[in-house]
């Protein structure tokens, strides 16, 4: 083939698949773009990429796991000490509240998935995002009560226990891992938002739905690094 | 399209399982079991993020591809603890080295 760079590039006949994209007289669903055969296809791309992406965010947590474990190994004491100035139970709640907001984006994704009604899927996207709001209050009072003790790290960082600075190492990775999860919940609650307005606006069916679906995964994903955040923050030995 | 619809019911177990191993990690870190403690609120933590994994985010009926590229996730992750970890526990293992 010539190439002459003029841009006039006419591709020789292509096979057209019956209903896909060459045919002429094909009927097809108005989100699926031209560079795929088919719904079914968008929707693997999309959602495989979307978990590439959420293998980079695993290993974006993964770091600060990672430094958690050298400086827990290095002072298990002083971590346990520090660890017991959580309040075991709103860290509880919030592990619960998260699994509940988990289950309605699940229903969210379902209702787009089997045709319901706009106000259905509104209605799940709306309760998600709630769900995720009473977390991130949670948490702000949480910070609040520890700036109020002086749990803070940096020159105000006040510890009358046993392991001042072993103390301080964990209450600074508590704020960095707390702190980047808090993060992905406000980008979640924002994407969470889009995704509502689009639903509101009917774009959603058991055709297309894999916005709903992706969103979702990201859902997903942050509650699961809650999951493991809650044990190895608010758990550290002895509770008895 | 090929996406897999879940009942209804089902992730309503998922949810309830969920919710029961929370309560279980906390039940648990209320009993001395020495340094089972760890052990056993991390399986349960693994055990909780496996169950929204496979259902929540619909892996259980996702290609063989979408499984390869979650499990290289967790593997390079645990690859990357475990090099680092060899590191920090053998330091002064050989006299001589710095601890």
């Amino acid at each position: 083939m010539p190439t002459s760079g003029s841009g006039d590039y006419h591709p020789g006949p292509v096979a057209i698949q019956p209903g896909g994209h060459g045919d002429p007289h094909a009927v097809h669903h108005p989100k699926l773009q031209h560079h795929f055969d088919d719904m079914a296809q968008q929707a693997e791309a999309s959602t495989l990429g979307m978990w590439v992406f959420l293998v980079t965010e695993i290993m974006f947590f993964g770091g600060l796991f990672m430094a958690y474990i050298v400086y827990r190994y290095a002072s298990p004491l002083g971590f346990e000490e520090a660890s017991h100035e959580l309040n075991l139970y709103l860290g509880a709640i919030n592990t619960a509240v998260l699994i509940c907001s988990s289950l309605t984006m699940a229903l969210a994704v379902r209702a787009a998935q089997t045709n319901q009604s706009r106000g259905t899927q509104v209605g799940f996207l709306l309760v998600t995002m709630l769900f995720g709001f009473g977390f991130l209050g949670i948490k702000a009072y949480e910070y609040w009560e520890k700036f109020h003790v002086g749990h803070v790290p940096g020159p105000y960082f006040v510890w009358d226990g046993q392991y001042p600075h072993a103390a301080e190492q964990f209450y600074s990775l508590y704020f960095a891992m707390t702190g980047l999860h808090a993060l992905h919940m406000i980008v979640g609650i924002s994407i969470m938002t889009y995704i509502t307005i689009m639903a509101w606006r009917r774009t959603y069916d058991a055709e297309y739905y894999t916005p709903v679906e992706v969103a979702g995964l990201y859902w997903h994903f942050v509650d699961i690094v809650w999951i493991f955040l809650f044990p190895l923050l608010y758990l550290i030995g002895g509770h008895y | 399209m090929s996406g897999h619809v879940a009942p209804k019911g089902l992730y309503y177990t998922i949810f309830a399982a969920l919710i029961f191993g929370t309560f279980l990690t906390v039940v648990v870190a209320k009993i001395d079991l020495g340094s089972f403690n760890n052990i056993a609120m991390l399986a349960i933590a693994c055990a909780k993020a496996s169950l929204v994994v496979l259902f929540f985010m619909h892996v259980k009926w996702s290609s063989r591809l979408t499984w390869v590229v979650v499990c290289s996730g967790v593997f390079w992750l645990l690859i990357m603890f475990s090099l680092t970890m060899s590191d920090y526990m053998s330091r002064g293992w050989v006299p001589g080295t710095w601890k």
